[in-house]
C-alpha cells in the first residue's frame, strides 16, 4: 500500500488552515460573548427560550421547541454582537469543511480509514466535537458560548498537529482489521461528543456559583445561559455519547478477543475506558437521585471528561500497554 | 445512618425493643442503606477509583518481571503496596469487596423494580386528572361531532398506546393512554444483562486457561498438557489434565515490512488436526495471522510474535557433531536484533565430571541484517538479508545440574563469576563461517530458522459474556431513548350554547421522564384529535 504524498500534503495544509479558521471563529464568538450589554442580552434570550422550552404550567400552551425567537432583534436589525456571532458560525462551518477535507485526504493518501494513529484520532475527535456543537447550537440558543467549546478543541488540534504529528503511513498488522473502522470510530465519536457536556457542565458550575453568590464570577456569570439550558445540553449530549461509547468498548472487547486472545485483560486503556464508563453511568444515575442532581451531577460529568482526556493522553503516551499505537517517537 | 431508637420508643410508647426486633431493624436498615441509589452511586465511584491503580501501576497479571522490578526499585514502599495487593488490583480483596457490594446493591434495587414492573404491566393507565389544563402539555377544542365518535377516533389514533376508557361523574368520558413501557423493560434488561455478564465473566475466570509456547518453523506442537507450554495460566478450576487435544505444525512464517522496517503483515501457514483427526493422519491447512486466530474445538490459537533461531553445529575434536537450534529473543522489535544462548553438552565422554566441566554455550547477539558500528554488531533491518552473529563461546559448567531453573535465553552469570564457566573465544561470524577454539573444537554458524510465539486460549463462557453484553447494549438503548409518556383525552357534552349538540374535547399530556422532546409528538397527536374542530381554543 503506497502512500500518496501529494494527498497527504494537501491534508496537512487543510488541517493547518482549519485550525487557523477555528481560531478566527473563536475570536468572533468571544467578541459576541464579551461585549457587555450584548452578551447579557444573549444570556437573557436563552433564559427566555429556556422558559418556553420547559413550558412549566403555562396554561393552554403547547411548548414549542426549535423556533426560538431571537430576542429583540428582527432580521435586518441585528446587533453588532449578533453579527459577530453569525460570522463566527459561518467561519466555523468553513473550518469544519476544511477539517473534513483534511480527514478524507488523509484517508485517500493512506488507502485506509484515517484514524490509525494518535494525530489522526485527535483530528477525528475534534471534528466530531465541532459537528456536535453545531447541532447543539441549532437546538439551543447558546451560540455566544461557542468559544468555550472551540478553545479546548483548538488546543487539542494544536497539540495533535505539533507534538503528536505522524507521517501518513500504513498501520501495523495488529490494526489491520475491519474492527479498526468500527471500534476506533465509535471511540472517537463518543470522546468527541463527551467534550461538549464536559464544557457545559463546567459552565453550569460557574453559573451555579454565581447564582449562589453574585460576587463570584460577577462579570461572567450573568452572561451564561440559565442553569437548566446548560444541564439539558450536558444531559442530551451525554445520553447520545454514552451508548456510542458502550458500543465502542464492546467492539473493542470483540476485537481484543480476535487479536490478543482475550476479550478483556485490564490493559491500561481498557481499565481507563471502564473507569470512564462507570463515571458516566454514575452521572446518568445521579440525575435520577435526590440530592445528587445539579452540582454533583455536573461535577461527575466533568470528572468523566477528565477520565476521557486522561485516557487519550496519559494512557497512550505514558503507560505501556497493548494500545500503544500513538505513532509518536 | 438511620438510628433504630427514638425518644418515643425509649419511653415505652407501645413498642418493645426486644433484641430480635433490634437485630431485624438493623438488618432492614442495612439492606435499605445498601440498596439505595445513593449507596450505589458511592460504590460506583469507589469501583472507578479502585480500578485506577491498575492503570497506573504495573500489574502481575500483565507483566510479572516488570512488576517485580518495580517493587524492588521502590523498597519498603513497594513492599507495602504489594502487601496491599496494588499489583493484583483486579483480584484484590478490596476490589472484589466493592464489586460484590455493588452486585448486592444491584440485586436489591432490581427486585422491587421488577416487582413494580410486572405490576405496572397489568394495571390500567392512571385516572384522568381533573384539570387537564394544568398539565405541561394541553390543548382543547369544541366540536359538533358526537362524543362516541370522538373517542373512537382517538382510540384509532392512539394505536400502540395502552388505553383505558372511563366514565366520569358529570357525564364526561375520558381516555387514559400510556406508552413507552419498553423504557423500563430496557432498563431491567440492561441491569440483568450486566449481572449475567459479571457472573459469566467470573465463571470464565474459573474455567479458562491460556498457554504460550514458542514453536520453531517446521516443528509440531500438541495441546496435550501443561508441560507442552513455555508458560501456562490456568483458571482456578483448571488443573491442566483435561485440555482438549489438538496438534499444529508450523510450516512457514512470513513477515513483510515496508522500507523503513515497519511491519506490514505477519502470517504463518500451519496445519492442524483436532478431535477425530488425531487418530489418523489428516491435517487441515490454515492461514494463521494477527487478527485471524484458528478456532477449533472451543480453543483458539493465536499468532502473537516471532523471532529467529540460529543453528550452530559443534564439531568436537574426535569428529562427533552436534547441531542445536534454539530461539533467541528479540531485543529490538524494529530491527529484530536478538540475543540468546545455545547450549551444548559434551557428547564424547561418559564421565559425568568431564561432561559437566566441558559444556559449551554460544551466547551473544544475532542480527538478521548485519550492520557494523565499528566492532559492534547491530541490525539495520528486521528481515533476513544478511544474518550474522556476534558470539562469546563459553566453556565449563553451565550450572544446568545445579537444580536452579535457568533461562533458555542466557547463561547463568553466577557460574561465570565463580570461575567455573569461562570465555574461550569472541568473534563475529556470518552464515557458513566457523570458529575454532583452543582444543580444536569447531563451531559453525549454519543458518537461521524462524520461530513463532503461539498462544492457546480456552474460555468456555465468552459466548455468554458476548450475549449478555449485547443484551445490555440493547437494553441501554431502549432505556435511554424511549420516553415514557401519558396522554389523556376527555370529552364533555357542552352545556351552554345554542341548540346544537356540541362536545368539548380536551387533551393533556405528561412525559414521565425527560420532558424535552414530547412536545412535538403531543402537538401532532393533539392536532389529529382536534382536527375536525373549527373553533380551537
Amino acid at each position: 500500500m503506497p502512500v500518496n504524498e501529494t494527498l497527504s500534503q494537501y491534508s496537512d495544509w487543510s488541517y493547518t488552515t482549519a485550525v487557523a479558521v477555528y481560531v478566527l471563529a473563536m475570536i468572533f464568538f468571544l467578541v459576541e460573548q464579551s461585549f457587555g450589554r450584548q452578551g447579557r442580552q444573549a444570556a437573557a434570550r436563552t433564559k427566555q427560550a429556556s422558559r418556553e422550552l420547559v413550558g412549566a404550567g403555562g396554561p393552554a400552551t403547547t411548548a414549542v421547541t426549535g423556533d426560538v425567537p431571537q430576542g429583540p432583534s428582527r432580521p435586518g436589525h441585528r446587533t453588532k454582537a449578533e453579527r459577530m456571532g453569525r460570522t463566527g458560525v459561518a467561519l466555523t462551518v468553513l473550518a469544519v469543511a476544511l477539517h473534513l477535507a483534511a480527514i478524507l485526504l488523509r484517508g485517500f493518501a493512506t488507502s485506509r480509514v484515517p484514524w490509525g494513529n494518535m494525530y489522526e484520532y485527535i483530528m477525528v475527535i475534534c471534528f466530531v466535537t465541532v459537528v456536535t456543537w453545531l447541532v447543539v447550537m441549532r437546538k439551543s440558543p447558546v451560540r455566544h458560548l461557542s468559544a468555550f467549546v472551540l478553545l479546548p478543541m483548538v488546543i487539542l488540534m494544536f497539540v495533535g498537529g505539533t507534538m503528536l504529528y505522524a507521517v501518513a503511513a500504513p498501520v501495523q498488522p495488529a490494526l489491520q482489521s475491519y474492527w479498526l473502522i468500527i471500534h476506533v470510530a465509535a471511540a472517537a465519536a463518543s470522546s468527541g461528543v463527551f467534550l461538549v457536556p464536559g464544557v457545559a457542565s463546567i459552565l453550569w458550575l460557574i453559573k451555579a456559583r454565581n447564582e449562589k453568590n453574585p460576587a463570584k464570577f460577577a462579570k461572567f456569570g450573568p452572561r451564561l445561559p440559565a442553569l437548566d439550558v446548560l444541564d439539558r445540553i450536558a444531559y442530551r449530549t451525554t445520553v447520545f455519547a454514552f451508548p456510542v461509547f458502550t458500543f465502542g468498548v464492546l467492539c473493542g472487547a470483540v476485537w481484543a478477543e480476535a487479536a490478543w486472545g482475550r476479550f478483556w485483560g485490564w490493559d491500561p486503556k481498557e481499565t481507563v475506558a471502564f473507569i470512564a464508563w462507570v463515571i458516566y453511568a454514575a452521572y446518568l444515575h445521579s440525575r435520577a437521585t435526590a440530592g445528587w442532581r445539579g452540582t454533583r451531577a455536573a461535577v461527575i460529568n466533568v470528572v468523566g471528561f477528565v477520565a476521557t482526556v486522561f485516557n487519550l493522553f496519559f494512557v497512550n503516551l505514558v503507560t505501556t500497554g497493548l494500545h500503544s499505537y500513538a505513532g509518536v517517537g | 445512618m438511620t438510628s433504630t431508637t427514638s425518644p418515643a420508643r425509649e419511653n415505652g410508647g407501645g413498642y418493645r425493643q426486644t433484641p430480635a426486633r433490634k437485630a431485624l431493624a438493623f438488618l432492614r436498615n442495612t439492606w435499605r442503606g445498601l440498596t439505595s441509589m445513593r449507596t450505589a452511586l458511592v460504590l460506583l465511584f469507589l469501583l472507578a477509583l479502585a480500578a485506577l491503580p491498575g492503570a497506573l501501576l504495573p500489574q502481575r497479571s500483565l507483566n510479572e518481571p516488570k512488576t517485580l522490578e518495580y517493587i524492588e526499585a521502590r523498597g519498603w514502599w513497594g513492599q507495602l503496596l504489594d502487601r496491599l495487593q496494588f499489583f493484583d488490583v483486579y483480584g484484590s480483596v478490596w476490589f472484589s469487596a466493592i464489586y460484590l457490594l455493588l452486585m448486592v446493591s444491584l440485586v436489591g434495587c432490581l427486585m422491587p423494580r421488577t416487582r413494580d414492573y410486572i405490576r405496572s404491566m397489568r394495571t390500567k393507565p392512571v385516572l384522568t386528572p381533573r384539570n387537564l389544563a394544568r398539565l405541561p402539555h394541553h390543548a382543547s377544542a369544541e366540536t359538533d361531532v358526537d362524543a362516541d365518535e370522538v373517542l373512537a377516533a382517538a382510540k384509532r389514533r392512539l394505536r400502540g398506546w395502552r388505553v383505558a376508557e372511563r366514565e366520569e361523574k358529570n357525564g364526561a368520558r375520558s381516555l387514559s393512554a400510556e406508552r413507552g413501557y419498553l423504557r423500563e423493560t430496557g432498563n431491567l434488561v440492561f441491569h440483568f444483562g450486566m449481572l449475567g455478564l459479571i457472573v459469566a465473566f467470573a465463571l470464565g475466570k474459573m474455567y479458562s486457561y491460556e498457554g504460550q509456547v514458542i514453536v520453531v518453523e517446521g516443528d509440531p506442537f500438541c495441546n496435550s498438557g501443561i508441560y507442552a507450554y513455555d508458560s501456562f495460566n490456568p483458571g482456578l478450576r483448571v488443573d491442566g489434565t483435561e485440555l482438549s487435544p489438538f496438534c499444529v505444525r508450523v510450516n512457514d512464517f512470513t513477515a513483510t515490512y515496508i522500507d523503513n522496517g515497519q511491519p506490514l503483515a505477519y502470517e504463518a501457514d500451519i496445519e492442524y488436526q483436532s478431535a477425530d483427526d488425531l487418530a489418523g493422519d489428516v491435517w487441515h491447512p490454515y492461514h494463521l495471522a494477527v487478527n485471524d486466530p484458528l478456532r477449533t474445538q472451543g480453543d483458539r490459537l493465536y499468532l502473537l510474535g516471532h523471532g529467529y533461531a540460529p543453528t550452530f553445529t559443534v564439531t568436537y575434536p574426535d569428529g562427533t557433531e552436534r547441531t542445536g537450534t534454539i530461539q533467541w529473543k528479540p531485543v529490538d522489535e524494529r530491527t529484530m536484533l536478538s540475543e540468546g544462548a545455545t547450549k551444548f553438552e559434551r557428547p564424547d565422554t561418559t564421565d559425568p565430571e568431564a561432561q559437566r566441566e566441558n559444556q559449551l554455550a554460544i551466547t551473544g547477539l544475532f542480527a538478521p541484517t548485519a550492520a557494523m558500528q565499528g566492532n559492534i554488531l547491530t541490525s539495520s533491518f528486521p528481515s533476513l538479508n544478511e544474518p550474522m552473529v556476534a558470539v562469546d563461546i563459553m566453556r565449563g559448567d553451565l550450572g544446568m545440574d545445579s537444580g536452579r531453573g535457568q533461562s533458555i535465553f542466557e547463561i547463568d552469570q553466577s557460574m561465570v563469576d565463580n570461575g567455573r564457566l569461562e570465555k574461550v573465544a569472541r568473534e563475529n561470524i556470518a552464515v557458513g563461517e566457523q570458529i575454532t577454539i583452543d582444543d580444536g573444537t569447531k563451531i559453525r554458524f549454519d543458518g537461521v530458522r524462524q520461530w513463532v510465539s503461539l498462544q492457546v486460549s480456552h474460555d468456555p463462557t465468552q459466548g455468554w459474556v458476548l450475549g449478555f453484553a449485547i443484551a445490555m447494549f440493547a437494553g441501554l438503548g431502549a432505556s435511554l431513548f424511549i420516553k415514557r409518556r401519558r396522554l389523556w383525552v376527555r370529552v364533555t357534552p357542552a352545556t351552554s350554547g345554542e341548540d346544537e349538540r356540541r362536545t368539548v374535547v380536551e387533551v393533556g399530556g405528561l412525559a414521565r421522564t425527560d420532558q424535552a422532546g414530547y412536545g412535538e409528538e403531543f402537538t401532532r397527536i393533539a392536532e389529529d384529535l382536534l382536527r375536525r374542530d373549527r373553533k380551537a381554543h
